[in-house]
């Protein structure tokens, strides 16, 4: 690594800051109601839907009945796409005539697409018709991006608001997401992506005769479309097995760079926008800052130990300076890394190297990102909300340093708001640690490893951490596709997002009735360096009490065993 | 129950715009602006598909440039890596096994420094691409199994050696390329 990676790596995330400020500034407006260029294009058709729906977009919801709809959206998605799975077969525009997908391998897809975590226990170029891709797939990268970020939006106006009873309308907010927000840059991402090689056809697979004279199968497809979106929407599901590792999905380093960018801009948005939104840019951009310090270690700890000699190597002679296995030439290291801590700080989840083969300290970053509950910068919308969790929490902890009610914005929080942010805080990691120690102790929870001892622990865990987080990304050697892993992983899945997601508008609720009160010279500045370093100590003290003991039998050991040359 | 109906009713809407409509503009966009490119960037000679330009191919014959280690073997069908982690002795094995075989293929000694593209395997199982040293490494057998000058070989490399990008960045080669290049089949850069 020379020193031009990391000036090229410090000039991209400045870009990707620089153009999230202005599309948190653009979401503000779209979330406000306000007119502005597009309005005269997408109005109308936003008009439509509200009229074939039934909807009165002037009609403000209480937050039970916000969060009816969010389940009972989740639900209903849950139940078509996983019908569309199973009945692919007899369904049109199936080229390669793939049957019908199993119940279990069905139902775990479409709770991991419904839930935006897009973990995928299958291989999509031989599992998925490209139906099941497009009408099925897709659509979910949209609208599962889509309520989350209402959610998240739903949340700020809970801080915004005072001594209101509402706290938005779902489907308003839902649809404004997609049709102004996603649908807009998907597109931009789309045929930029295309102008790099990324595939969109739908022409059937090509057989072609290689240059040796053997026969290579060549999968085709409807590609960059959902490739744009599953990078926007923090989603991660690959069209191909090896997600945007392959290279129809990932041609070329700026497809690379368009992508990882893709995956950081609307989660990074979304602070920028709630600085925005409560008329308060400098809140924002403390909430920015307290992220991207967490954000800037994982990167320099993942870096770190990529370049790191491998002892079991190296003690027999054999001399390189960094770890290529799993990794793709044209990225190389800085650019896997750089991915592979984007994709699990944001739920994203998608990769461009194998997160399995990384060193073993690496693997415990991701694993650390998805198990604080992907709060640096985070899924979209539902990552901000997790985040709000933390600083619920840490405004608790100062308050009790201080002496005062804790209180953030103006509003103060009491029994009620701790102990929903408990629940969201607490709940999915539980979640995640008991299935580990489930699937530890029987044998078809073991018989999915494709690697021996502490990095089996954490092939198992990273699945778990994956699902409850609702990122994703796999240690893709675990074979997942089984029943066992397939209904517990579904468990998991609905634990993170509900769990996360409902006490939200809970304290959204909550909040939005209050007053806000007058900032007085007791008032903890939440603006300034101080806040930064208490939120971060929080989630970084947070989880590594939850996590440390079972990190130190997975990667800590087997960081370990690196540096003593040994192998298992 | 209205939530139910209008749940249904958006997602039947969705479905239709970004589901059907959004993946048949981007289409309809990639044939009109970029026809080879979203369509496979294939390699097509005397009406045959030779392969695509982005997905690397199995080269084991010595007067080939030969590619990455690739844990599915070039099957496109299936795509994947070796998901081993760093201390698994399985690795470590087929590291040494690969060291082995570039270096009694390219006439080199035990002490040789080897690219560490040519001795881990890529992610996809597909990569298109081996590193400028190691298409330097693999001249001099090429060389004496086409009976060409080695100079030659290497001018072929470095006219389609690529970077990351014009000012930064690793420098790499597409081998299946650069085998047309050596066969006289003239192939874009």
């Amino acid at each position: 690594m020379s020193v031009y990676d990391i000036i090229a790596l410090a000039v991209f995330l400045l870009m990707t800051t620089g153009l999230a400020v202005l599309l948190g500034g653009y979401m503000k407006m779209v979330f406000s109601g306000e007119i502005f260029f597009l309005s005269p294009v997408i109005r109308p058709v936003e008009r439509g839907i509200y009229r074939l729906c039934g909807i009165d977009e002037t009609k403000e919801m209480f937050w039970k009945e916000y969060s009816l709809g969010f389940i009972i959206f989740n639900i209903a998605g849950i139940l078509i796409l996983g019908s569309l799975q199973m009945l692919q077969g007899m369904l049109p525009l199936n080229p390669q005539n793939l049957p019908g997908v199993k119940w279990d391998s069905a139902l775990n897809t479409a709770i991991s697409f419904v839930t935006n975590t897009n973990w995928q226990g299958y291989g999509g170029e031989s599992t998925m018709s490209y139906l099941t891709q497009m009408a099925g797939l897709t659509v979910q990268n949209f609208v599962s991006a889509g309520i989350g970020m209402a959610a998240g939006v739903a949340l700020i106006r809970g801080f915004t608001r005072r001594e209101a009873k509402t706290i938005g309308n779902i489907w308003v907010d839902l649809t404004r997401s997609v049709l102004y927000v996603l649908i807009p840059l998907s597109i931009i991402a789309a045929v930029l992506l295309m102008s790099q090689g990324v595939l969109q056809t739908f022409h059937s697979y090509v057989t072609a005769g290689t240059l040796e004279g053997g026969k290579q199968l060549i999968p085709l497809g409807p590609a960059a479309s959902q490739i744009a979106i599953k990078q926007l929407g923090t989603n991660g599901g690959g069209f191909f097995n090896v997600n945007s590792a392959h290279p129809f999905e990932n041609p070329t380093f700026i497809s690379n760079l368009i992508e990882n960018f893709s995956i950081l801009l609307i989660p990074m948005a979304f602070v920028f926008m709630f600085g925005f939104m409560l008329n308060n840019k400098k809140q924002g951009r403390a909430v920015f800052l307290s992220m991207t310090v967490l954000f800037i270690i994982g990167l320099s700890v993942i870096l770190w130990s990529e370049y790191k000699p491998n002892h079991a190597l190296t003690g027999s002679g054999f001399y390189f300076t960094e770890n290529m296995e799993g990794k793709e030439l044209r990225f190389g290291v800085p650019w896997s890394a750089l991915w592979s801590q984007s994709t699990t700080s944001t739920s994203n989840g998608s990769v461009n190297s194998m997160h399995d083969s990384y060193m073993p300290l690496s693997g415990m970053v991701n694993l650390f990102n998805m198990g604080i509950g992907e709060v640096i910068y985070g899924g979209a919308g539902v990552g901000f909300i997790g985040f709000i969790f933390y600083v619920i929490l840490s405004m608790f902890v100062v308050g009790l340093m201080v002496g005062r009610t804790p209180e953030f914005m103006g509003k103060k929080f009491g029994p009620y708001e701790m102990s929903m942010s408990m629940i969201a805080l607490i709940l999915p990691m539980i979640t995640a640690v008991i299935l580990s120690a489930v699937a530890v102790s029987v044998q078809p929870g073991l018989s999915g490893l494709n690697n021996p001892s502490s990095h089996g622990l954490s092939e198992i865990l990273y699945a778990y951490f994956s699902c409850a987080g609702n990122n994703g990304s796999a240690f893709a050697g675990l074979n997942a596709n089984t029943v066992f892993y397939n209904t517990t992983l579904s468990v998991a899945l609905l634990t993170g997002r509900f769990a996360t997601v409902i006490p939200a508008l809970a304290i959204a609720g909550e909040l939005a009735s209050k007053k806000i009160v007058p900032e007085s010279q007791a008032t903890f500045p939440t603006t300034g360096i101080l806040f930064v370093i208490v939120v971060a100590g929080v989630i970084i003290i947070m989880g590594a009490l939850t996590f440390f003991p079972v990190f130190a039998l997975g990667p800590i050991l087997e960081h370990l065993s690196l540096n003593s040359g040994g192998t298992f | 129950m209205k939530q139910l109906k209008i749940s249904i009713l958006m997602l039947l809407i969705f479905t239709i715009i970004t589901g059907l409509a959004y993946p048949l503009l981007i289409t309809g966009i990639g044939i009109a602006a970029f026809p080879h490119k979203s369509g496979g960037s294939l390699i097509i000679r005397n009406g045959t598909v030779k392969g695509s330009e982005l997905i690397g191919q199995d080269f084991t014959r010595p007067e080939y440039f030969h590619g990455r280690p690739s844990a599915v073997n070039y099957d496109s069908a299936l795509s994947g890596g070796s998901n081993l982690g760093p201390v698994n002795k399985k690795l470590i094995e087929s590291v040494k096994v690969r060291a082995a075989t570039v270096r009694s293929e390219n006439r080199l000694d035990d002490k040789s420094v080897i690219p560490s593209d040519m001795i881990f395997a890529s992610g996809s199982g597909l990569d298109p691409h081996i590193s400028v040293d190691a298409a330097i490494l693999q001249c001099e057998r090429i060389a004496a199994v086409r009976k060409i000058d080695k100079a030659v070989l290497l001018s072929i490399a470095g006219k389609y050696s690529e970077r990351q990008l014009p000012f930064y960045g690793k420098s790499f080669v597409n081998v299946l390329k650069l085998n047309m290049a050596l066969d006289g089949m003239e192939v874009r850069k």
